[in-house]
């Protein structure tokens, strides 16, 4: 498996440290890549392996410490450098022209000229020899808004080729991706090292790594903890070098009694924005003291599902009956009286004011409620003790109700959220996607308030694309496929094998 | 994470990166921008501000006049202020201005009534006919997401072709002049306006100079009224429910929804406030100085130059008053500098681009900064 040349030092990284004011990002790192390597950089999110790269790459110049490319000395004082040395980056969140086709992109910068003019035949033709050299396979043709998020990262990495790229730096390249799509990208790392290509993976996807990486360094703090061969290692062991204790994989859970209907949802009918019927004709109920995760991938009607739920959608036809009741386009606040609360998709977006306090964000439902406010007055201080005593229950970090939520790490945040809705005390708790981006430690938190609201008795609606996650927290697993529930079935029969199967539409007959 | 440390800065980093710092920071680079300027005119801007300062601290009378221009501008800037800070442009204070100006003129010709009910009055019907009129603005926003900059320029040119076509109308024209009969005198605000013409009240100021020089302006009421409003603007925004909704609405329009606020509500109620602040500003300058209003050849700028207040006060209620004090010392200071030493009174309109400017792009002073630093560390 391993296409590793260890006569040559491709990257090396001596005793970097960055500093931003008093914070130390980077604490005297040591990182050394060989040639046809894969490297996992790991840590938990804000561990300072994106800083580390992004000093690679340019963006930021150490405060000390030296770089080597190709056993060469080298100042990267801008990705210009950076990308004359042959090193190129995939951010997390990609740059493309989003009404450009997938050639205009990769050229953009570097466009092939005929006289004066643009030689688009020459563009695309240069793309498919491209496309054709590495297996990444993309229609040089199709406008960016039209494929899928998979095929635009391959967009990106062919950008990074096509500039002349040696080294690839990869940050975060799973967190968007269905199942499927991060096989394929594990192929095209595979195709690329054997062509003697050097890639530098970052990630807190503990199973990943051991798919793809030959060497993985893990970052704790700013600190370089440990580099280890991950044919070695054990997932374990790497958790616990990133987190720097023993972390839970398994859910622990009790035997749960079947409950009453929580929800019913009844043939439900909703468009997306473009018009079309997103969720079409869908029908789900829900039992208190039970967890139904809803596997499916990205873009099967999962988001317009919880937005009409929520309140947020209109529903064209369909029921759906809460504790019996219907609250069928009632609003927010209608729903929410109606004990359901909701972790969306989007914490960023839809769940966190983020120019407000921790402790504003906090009563965020219940502003116009007592204690918090009276006669329209709010009482500061009765917020204030409010979320100091949220804080310390739900070990939110930094213990400061007043700083603003935007201040906060991912996984804070979160927990911001999960500690207003639960305190709602809601029937129905419907999590969207609840740890998407967050780390392994905060992800076992996440997954047992969960829990532990099961355990209450109360009923948990588990969204989520990662498969992992519903086959270790659900008790009952539904697929969603085409705005329909394809298949129900129990979380102790469920395997990878079976639900991807349904998740592409296969459906599971006599269900 | 790196936020998290905040609290670990040392004070001289604090400062720097303070919005106050920027602020004074930007008003001195306006004030050096207009020395530069003058001095490329060929004239001595030592001179030249020197002469400002005098013409508005020298008398009394001159202090009473930059308040008075400061008054409008303080509370058109709450309007703005209001506005934005519900994420709204209210480019129409303006045009609110003009109708509040206007109601109040009608209110305090037309009504007959004892002497404090009747500014109450006036007041209130002049700060109601504003919101409403920005209420429209507002609604056009929340039912048919017209936007609030299109719909309240509009408004605006809307609001002055009214107020001189209502002008113009035998019932309300003073014949023979563009403008309109004046209030009556129980509508006034003008501080011992019949007094100090009087008998007894001429005497006793021939006593006191000070107070002579500085009630021989037309000083009013307004300016206290300001001071009450930007408190009020304050409380509202920040301890009240309201507030704490439009603020929501104003920083997170979808996580205010999915809390449960209406934000269509929201819009149509934050536009209707700024609305009234601003028909409050024409009001009361209806009622302390102006006493009527006159067919407008053009827009008077009240509302305008409320949008550049606001900016220097850094969008809160009561940096306003100080920006608003700035503004009204530079605008009635300013032109000053023309008798004695010929230069053109336009240089405060430069100081002000300049200062706004400068406030628009903090970053630039960020980056300034950073060069500096990093030229620091290579000396060494």
């Amino acid at each position: 498996m391993s296409n590793i040349d260890f006569n040559h030092k491709v990257v090396e990284m001596k005793n970097i440290t960055k500093k931003f004011g008093d914070f130390t990002a980077n604490d005297n790192i040591n990182l050394t890549v060989h040639k046809g390597e894969v490297h996992a950089l790991l840590g938990e999110n804000g561990a300072g392996k994106t800083t580390l790269m992004n000093v690679l790459y340019g963006l930021y110049q150490p405060t000390s410490g030296e770089i080597y490319i190709r056993e060469e000395k080298t100042s990267i004082e801008d990705p210009n450098v950076a990308i004359k040395k042959g090193i190129g980056m995939v951010h997390q969140h990609f740059m493309l022209v989003q009404p450009f086709t997938v050639a205009e992109n990769i050229i953009l910068g570097m466009e092939t000229t005929r006289g004066i003019s643009l030689d688009m035949k020459k563009a695309v033709e240069d793309v498919k020899k491209l496309s054709d050299k590495y297996g990444l396979y993309v229609d040089p043709n199709a406008k960016i808004q039209d494929i899928s998020v998979g095929m635009q990262q391959r967009v990106e990495i062919l950008k990074a080729l096509y500039r002349g790229a040696e080294i690839l730096i990869l940050d975060e390249p799973t967190a968007v991706l269905t199942p499927q799509e991060i096989e394929d990208l594990i192929e095209i790392i595979r195709s690329l090292t054997e062509q003697g290509k050097t890639i530098i993976i970052i990630t807190h996807k503990l199973k990943e790594i051991k798919m793809t990486s030959n060497y993985c360094t893990i970052i704790r703090r700013g600190k370089r903890i440990d580099t280890v061969k991950v044919s070695e290692t054990s997932e374990d062991d790497l958790a616990s070098k990133m987190v720097g204790r023993e972390v839970n994989f398994k859910v622990v859970k009790k035997e749960r009694e079947k409950g009453n209907t929580s929800i019913k949802i009844d043939n439900l009918v909703v468009k997306d924005n473009r018009g079309i019927n997103a969720v079409d004709g869908l029908s789900l109920e829900i039992n208190s003291g039970e967890i139904l995760g809803l596997a499916g991938i990205d873009g099967n009607g999962q988001s317009e599902l919880i937005e009409a739920l929520n309140g947020l959608r209109y529903v064209d036809s369909g029921k759906i009956f809460m504790n019996g009741k219907d609250i069928t386009n009632k609003s927010p606040k209608e729903v929410l009286d109606n004990n359901v609360a909701v972790i969306p998709e989007d914490r960023q977006k839809r769940g966190l004011v983020l120019d407000f306090s921790m402790a504003e964000n906090m009563i965020l439902e219940n502003y116009h409620k007592e204690p918090f406010s009276k006669r329209g007055i709010l009482s500061y201080n009765n917020i204030e003790n409010f979320a100091k005593d949220l804080i310390k229950r739900f070990d939110v970090r930094p213990e400061n109700e007043k700083i603003k939520a935007k201040a906060l790490s991912g996984g804070n945040q979160q927990k911001v959220i999960i500690a207003r809705e639960v305190t709602n005390d809601p029937d129905l708790l419907i999590a969207s996607q609840p740890t998407r981006g967050l780390d392994v430690g905060a992800i076992e938190y996440v997954h047992n308030a969960l829990v532990e609201q099961r355990d209450k008795g109360k009923a948990v609606f588990l969204v989520s694309l990662e498969l992992d996650e519903i086959m270790n927290v659900s008790d009952r697993i539904a697929v969603i496929y085409e705005g329909k529930i394809v298949g129900i079935i129990d979380a102790k029969d469920a395997d990878e094998k079976t639900l991807g199967l349904m998740m592409a539409g296969g459906g599971k007959d006599g269900e | 994470m790196e936020n998290n440390r905040g609290n670990k800065y040392s004070i001289r980093q604090r400062i720097l990166s303070s919005k106050l710092t920027f602020t004074i920071l930007s008003i001195i680079m306006g004030l050096l921008v207009g020395a530069i300027v003058l001095l490329i005119a060929g004239f001595n801007p030592v001179q030249a501000y020197r002469i400002m300062i005098d013409g508005v601290f020298s008398r009394t009378k001159y202090i009473s006049y930059a308040i008075i221009y400061a008054t409008p501008l303080i509370i058109t800037g709450l309007s703005v202020t209001f506005a934005f800070r519900t994420g709204l442009f209210n480019i129409g204070a303006e045009g609110q201005y003009i109708i509040g100006a206007l109601v109040a003129t009608l209110i305090g010709y037309f009504l007959e009534l004892p002497l404090v009910i009747h500014v109450i009055v006036v007041f209130l019907f002049a700060a109601i006919a504003a919101g409403l009129w920005g209420g429209i603005a507002g609604f056009l926003k929340a039912k048919f997401g017209v936007h609030e900059v299109i719909a309240t320029i509009m408004l605006n040119w809307i609001a002055l072709y009214l107020n001189n076509y209502l002008v113009m109308r035998p019932f309300l024209r003073r014949p023979e002049s563009e403008s309109s009969y004046d209030i009556l005198d129980s509508a006034s605000i003008t501080i011992l306006e019949k007094w100090k013409y009087s008998e007894t009240g001429r005497e006793w100021l021939s006593a006191h100079p000070y107070i002579k020089d500085f009630l021989s302006a037309p000083a009013n009421l307004g300016f206290i009224i300001a001071i009450l409003l930007a408190i009020l603007v304050w409380y509202i925004l920040n301890r009240t429910t309201l507030g704490y909704e439009l603020r929501a609405v104003g920083f997170n329009k979808d996580a205010a929804e999915y809390g449960g606020i209406k934000v269509e509500k929201s819009i149509i109620t934050s536009m209707m406030i700024a609305g009234a602040l601003a028909g409050s500003a024409g009001a009361l300058q209806v009622m302390g100085v102006t006493k009527n209003v006159i067919m407008l050849p053009v827009m008077e700028g009240y509302g305008f130059d409320g949008i550049a207040v606001a900016l220097i006060g850094g969008t809160t209620a009561i940096g306003n008053i100080f920006s608003g004090l700035l503004f009204g010392a530079l605008q009635y200071g300013g032109p000053k500098i023309q008798p004695p030493l010929g230069a053109p009174s336009e240089v405060v309109d430069i100081m002000i681009g300049t200062i706004v400017l400068f406030i628009a792009i903090p970053k630039l002073f960020k980056i300034i900064m950073n060069a500096r630093k990093r030229g620091e560390k290579n000396a060494k």
